[in-house]
């Protein structure tokens, strides 16, 4: 089996991403719109009508354009607490979103079982996420097998932090996918900190993609910020895995724009300086240099795209504020099926 | 009707499944070529090959990490795990993930998955091959802990638990394997989840236990029986969800209890069963509710040792004859 390295992050004016004009505006839609969303999670939390809120300010390109490389609803997805933007690709919604932040009886995720961003959807074959960190790469592997045996052309792609490759589940998930060569996508959103340890104190190598060797899997380094680079990644590992070629484990290189929840206090562990770093590599901005570079972002079109999301978000909200919890005698359903 | 051991009545329950459902899998440390390490997966991989019987690296966690995921797409694992001693790294999957995706997902997954592990000391295993861990997963909602005791429910509690819709830890105790022989009928049929067989009737002191002890507390009862003390043995079969009613019926024939495990006496399972008579049943206790357990240290290997740690037939005799006597 052969294994690529590549350190140098692919540029996406390099490599041929087929999407068609559309489907560029409407990256750039899903990226804002999960922006929006974020924004005003932190808002709600600041005025005490969420308990908690938890970020993915700064990782939209690498979570839009992996996600917008597979099949809603018929590939498998285990995303991880901040994959708003994955979610939101694959088809959940505005109002999904904040049903499940207010903890609503119709939240499609838990029903307000659960905290916000643990997200879920049967529909979408999106696994249900849990707090614990990286327990779900094992069993991205174990989805992937199980389409392996039915003999489907489906793949499963599993998202985590930085932080995750530190426990024994990843070990134990990729070298297992590997023996097997199963269609699973190993996606590692790698913003530099697992909450206030630096990667250096993380990991002895510079980067996660480098692990891949061991496993005799490629590993691809990509520009997490530049949303075509990961679409075109991805897409090419998620041809690999559908043509029973086996795993890939993508490390998209992404910049955390805000602390690590509404409970932290980066301060504590960030320098001014990497902060205001960390945000010129804001993928937002960079794309919409690209689209008005080719002429498909204008002023006017941004303005109406921005004042539509607006609507959208305000809209869920207030469709989630008002929507009941879920009722007390719930809480003892569904700890065994009926 | 033909004559089985424990291992072999698992190894039947095991193929018939495999056979009778294309989604039942069965993955862990050397269940393929080698057979399993006490011979209960031996000839599957012949029959089933290895897509279906998946000889694993040496990885708890990612043998139960990778079993949930096939649940969750729709296959029906069964996960062994060497030693139920060995179970720890998986814990996080198991008690975060198997047990509460049902719930945290409003019902929407579901984890039908088995994890089958030989428990218990009384083979001379030392601290490693001889834990009794029940009582940790007894203590999780969402999961189902299950211990046969004979080779007729061996199979059909296995049956039962990879047919069940959500995860079922399956503990096989090792003393049984091969040492206990049975009566087990050759077609298929379950044991349904949830419910104890009394395995003697008897009018003076309840002995409520599960698995290999309840070998000894049948022989304590045959014991007693010259002595005119007449036992009664309760089988709990399942430990979660656990059989309060037959536990009760039981205890208002008796009005005496004597609760019996190999685990240790702290927190044991035996301290919940204690502990629901004493609530529900206090007025039909005529003595204290008794407990036979092991000493709260862990298994050592000198059998002098070991047997000063683990109760066994004398000890329950002795505990039975003064309660009897109360």
């Amino acid at each position: 089996m052969a294994h690529q390295q590549t350190h140098t992050p692919a540029r996406a004016e390099a490599v041929p991403h087929g999407l068609t004009d559309i489907q560029l505006l409407d990256l750039y839609r899903l990226m804002a719109l999960s922006r929006a969303i974020d924004e005003r999670m932190w808002v709600l939390q600041r005025q005490g009508k969420l308990p908690f809120a938890v970020t993915g300010q700064g990782h939209e390109a690498a979570q839009v354009g992996s996600a917008y490389a597979l099949r809603p609803g018929e590939d498998w997805v285990l995303p991880y607490y901040r994959d708003l933007g994955v979610v939101l690709t694959l088809g959940m919604t505005a109002r999904d979103v904040f049903l499940d932040a207010f903890a609503r009886a119709d939240g499609p995720s838990s029903g307000g079982r659960q905290m916000p961003a643990h997200y879920a959807c049967r529909r979408l074959n999106i696994v249900s996420v849990s707090s614990p960190v990286a327990t779900q790469l094992p069993q991205a592997a174990g989805v992937a097998l199980a389409s392996k045996l039915k003999g489907e052309r489906v793949v499963t792609a599993c998202y985590f932090g930085d932080g995750a490759t530190s426990k024994g589940d990843f070990h134990e998930a990729l070298n297992f996918a590997a023996i097997h060569r199963l269609p699973v996508i190993f996606f590692c959103e790698n913003n530099g900190w697992a909450i206030s340890v630096p990667l250096s104190k993380q990991m002895p190598v510079a980067h996660v993609a480098e692990r891949a060797r061991a496993y005799n899997l490629p590993g691809e380094w990509v520009d997490g910020t530049d949303v075509l680079a990961v679409y075109t990644c991805m897409r090419a590992a998620v041809e690999r895995a559908r043509a029973g070629e086996g795993p890939t484990l993508i490390e998209a290189r992404v910049y955390r724009l805000t602390p690590h929840t509404s409970d932290d206090d980066e301060r504590r562990y960030r320098s001014d300086a990497e902060r205001a770093e960390a945000r010129q590599h804001d993928p937002l901005p960079r794309f919409e240099r690209l689209l008005r570079a080719r002429g498909l972002l204008d002023d006017a079109l941004l303005a109406t795209l921005q004042e539509r999301i607006a609507r959208e978000v305000s809209e869920a909200v207030a469709c989630a504020e008002a929507a009941p919890p879920p009722a007390p005698s719930e809480a003892l359903r569904h700890v065994y099926a009926a | 009707m033909a004559e089985r051991t424990v291992v072999e009545a698992i190894r039947d329950a095991l193929a018939e499944e495999l056979r009778r459902d294309w989604r039942v899998i069965v993955l862990g440390e050397d269940v393929g070529v080698h057979g399993g390490v006490f011979r209960a997966t031996d000839g599957l991989l012949a029959e089933f090959g290895p897509q279906r019987v998946i000889d694993t690296p040496l990885a708890e966690l990612g043998i139960v990490g990778t079993a949930i995921g096939s649940a969750l797409n729709g296959l029906r694992p069964v996960a062994e795990i060497q030693f139920a001693d060995y179970i720890y790294p998986a814990m996080d999957q198991i008690m975060n993930e198997a047990a509460k995706l049902r719930y945290r997902s409003n019902g929407a997954f579901g984890c039908p998955l088995v994890i089958r592990a030989p428990y218990g000391p009384g083979v001379h295993g030392g601290l490693y091959h001889s834990q009794s861990v029940e009582a940790f997963f007894c203590h999780v909602p969402g999961l189902k802990v299950v211990t046969p005791s004979t080779p007729y429910d061996a199979k059909g509690l296995l049956k039962a638990a990879i047919r069940d819709d959500d995860p079922v830890l399956f503990f096989e105790h090792k003393r049984t394997y091969r040492r206990v022989r049975g009566e087990v009928p050759e077609g298929d049929y379950v044991v349904p989840i949830g419910r104890a067989a009394v395995r003697r009737r008897g009018r003076h002191v309840s002995v409520i236990t599960y698995g290999a002890m309840v070998h000894q507390a049948l022989e304590a009862a045959a014991l007693l029986a010259p002595e005119g003390i007449e036992v009664e043995v309760v089988d709990l079969r399942t430990l979660l969800p656990w059989d309060r009613e037959t536990v009760a019926a039981s205890v208002a024939r008796t009005n005496k209890v004597v609760v019996a495990h190999e685990d240790h006496k702290t927190l044991g399972v035996g301290a919940e069963i204690a502990a629901f008579l004493a609530e529900e049943l206090f007025d039909q206790l005529d003595g204290p509710i008794v407990r036979v357990a092991a000493a709260d240290t862990p298994v050592p290997f000198a059998p002098t040792l070991e047997e000063a740690v683990v109760p066994g037939t004398r000890q329950l005799v002795d505990a039975i004859r003064r309660l009897a006597a109360y």
